[in-house]
């Protein structure tokens, strides 16, 4: 926690120049402020899982608007329960518990509030899973899913948004012959990609990765990793990895997470060729992790 | 240094060697395994089968249109087991109809809507326990409540009532397991795009967990069928010489529910009363009963398998 708001003030304190009211403000989320629209706010945040285990420990991240958040850290340090919170899957299993704040910009909402329904969060924040996870139906049927959901009944609409998202998700080429056949038939690489579309479909404020190219061979995740750098311009996309290359690759943010805590967020490009903190340097140069 | 090399190289051959035999003893306990599970099993199928054939050699020379289409009669060569077939068709109706929507109903709300707590596992355990409670026991509870304290009386909707409670177990336990084997990331995948537990449940749960939940009211209902004692308990008859009023009437509802009232006898039952005569003509009708009972409940097995293959294989692709 002190390590945290240690580097995060010493960053702020470097970019703090051209913030009028600075001072006023969380100091985690001051640098980004400064250029970039956010899109959400994390703030004070921890999460408890149902046997007591505290997995994140007061989080402080600011999410900017239509870029690439990338979080990284050492396996088992909290990188998929901090982002599994912020579409409430933890909510599927009882006896999980939030505290602090995911606040929405630019309305303000809390979407870890008591009163905000989880249901109503994940039809605003999509997700794609580490392992593919198509559905065991066509591959239309699979993209179609979140329009179904939403009660989406017309078909023009439906087939007009199912190929465009195929078309956003860089698959409709491969797929546009088979639209009914089974996502199953496709190549773990391409049911990625048609996860990606499924979870674009319904055109979500923010697309929540974890690790989407660790199943994948290295083709497969280069095209995984393209499209999602195209993405980031009409979607914002928070992205978990373990694979260093491929956050410096992509994100335009980068937070390192450490036993349940942020331990820095900056730049990409700054927290690999500079990082501030210790621990920081000690992960991405490969001395544990 | 050569030494070290010699003696590595050694160490390595040692362990070689170690291995292999290993591995060939494993080879020979697995071979034994192997043919002592395929003596017990040789044993089991023949006697099995031999029950079967007795029965067969026995029976299925007698089995032909007219006795299919006659009713039970004081002589052995007239004697036919329409009244039976025609009550056990009805009363399995009966059955199908209470046990698997409720039962189906049941599994699911015990697996996702209802809270994990000590009342689930409780219920659960007991739910498992009532699959093993003999089944005359739910015969003697039908004969109390359905027939005395409902007067409901002797009649095929009791009798379905009864076979309903009898196999409400191993249609809500398949019906659970069918969901447990759902892969957590199908289901999060589906809340994931922001699907209410409602839509989950329609458009995922049940589809994928659908060869399973038939399977088990299937296994469920050709146990049923098959079940003698609890019928016997509630006071089936076992002569039976006319058919219960049709279903379907040529006059206005053109449905009737009557025959619902009706006193009945089921192929076992029909079976158990030949068997129970002196006469040798009876102990052949009843080997035929049993052969028409044990094809019907493998007809219903193999319409399970058939179900579960052509549901999988369409799950797949
Ligand atoms: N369902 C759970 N119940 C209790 N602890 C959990 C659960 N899931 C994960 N954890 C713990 O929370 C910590 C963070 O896990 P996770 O977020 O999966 O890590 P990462 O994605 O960074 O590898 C780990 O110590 C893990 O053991
Ligand atoms: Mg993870």
């Amino acid at each position: 926690m002190t390590d945290t708001t240690m580097t995060l003030d010493q960053k702020t304190g470097q970019q703090a120049a051209a913030a009028p009211k600075e001072a006023e403000m969380p100091p985690a989320i001051r640098p980004a402020t400064e250029r970039d629209p956010l899109r959400a706010r994390i703030e004070d945040f921890s999460f408890y899982y149902s046997n007591g285990f505290q997995a994140i420990k007061h989080v402080d991240m600011p999410i900017l608007d239509r870029k690439i958040t990338a979080i990284i850290g050492p396996s088992g340090c909290g990188k998929s329960t901090l982002l599994r919170s912020l579409n409430r899957m933890h909510d599927l299993y009882p006896g999980n518990r939030y505290e602090g704040k995911v606040i929405l910009e630019p309305e303000g909402e809390n979407l870890i509030g008591p009163d905000a329904d989880p249901v109503l969060v994940r039809l605003r924040v999509g997700m794609v899973f580490q392992k593919p996870n198509p559905f065991p139906k066509s591959i239309y049927e699979n993209v179609a899913a979140g329009l179904r959901v939403r009660g989406i009944k017309k078909r023009a609409v439906i087939d007009e948004a199912v190929e465009s998202a195929l078309r956003r998700a860089a698959i409709w080429d491969e797929v546009k012959d088979k639209l009914h056949g089974s996502a199953y038939d496709l190549s773990g690489g391409q049911q990625q990609r048609l996860c990606i579309a499924r979870g674009l479909a319904p055109n979500p404020e923010i697309l929540l990765l974890d690790e989407p190219t660790s199943a994948l061979d290295p083709i497969a995740t280069a095209k995984v990793e393209d499209l999602v750098q195209e993405l980031s311009e009409t979607v914002t996309i928070v992205i978990v990895t373990h694979n260093m290359q491929q956050a410096s690759r992509i994100s335009h943010r980068t937070a390192f997470m450490y036993l349940g805590e942020a331990i820095e967020f900056g730049e990409t490009a700054q927290i690999f060729t500079n990082p501030r903190h210790p621990r920081t340097e000690n992960y991405i140069t490969g001395r544990y992790g | 240094m050569t030494m070290a090399t010699e003696g590595s190289l050694g160490a390595a051959v040692q362990t070689d060697q170690t291995a292999f035999d290993a591995v060939r003893r494993a080879k020979q306990k697995d071979i034994v395994f192997a043919t002592g599970g395929l003596i017990v099993m040789a044993i089991a199928m023949t006697l099995l089968l031999t029950l079967i054939g007795d029965l067969v050699i026995r029976g299925a020379a007698r089995i032909d249109y007219g006795f299919l289409t006659s009713y039970p009669s004081r002589l052995p060569e007239r004697a036919g087991i329409l009244s039976a077939w025609v009550g056990s068709l009805l009363v399995m109706l009966v059955t199908a109809f209470l046990a698997i929507p409720i039962g189906i109903g049941a599994g699911l709300y015990l697996e996702e809507y209802a809270r994990k707590g000590w009342l689930s596992n409780f219920i659960e355990i007991n739910v498992s326990n009532l699959a093993g409670v003999p089944s005359i026991i739910y015969g003697l509870l039908a004969l109390g409540l359905f027939v005395y304290g409902f007067s409901l009386g002797k009649t095929i909707l009791v009798a379905g009532m009864t076979l309903a409670l009898l196999i409400l177990p191993i249609v809500i336990v398949s019906t659970r397991e069918a969901v447990r084997a759902i892969p957590r990331i199908i289901k999060e995948g589906a809340y994931g795009l922001g699907a209410d537990q409602w839509q989950v449940m329609w458009s995922y749960i049940i589809p994928a967990a659908r060869p399973g939940i038939l399977t088990g009211a299937i296994v469920g209902l050709s146990r049923a069928i098959g079940e003698t004692a609890p019928i016997i308990t509630i006071g089936a008859l076992t002569f039976i010489a006319f058919l219960p009023p049709a279903p379907v009437t040529p006059d206005f509802p053109l449905i009737s529910f009557a025959w619902l009232n009706d006193g009945f006898t089921v192929l076992p039952i029909q079976m158990f009363n030949w068997v129970s005569r002196p006469q040798e003509g009876f102990h052949i009708a009843a080997a035929a009963t049993g052969v028409v009972l044990i094809a019907l409940t493998f007809t219903l097995n193999g319409i399970a398998i058939w179900i579960r293959y052509r549901l999988r294989k369409g799950y797949r692709n």
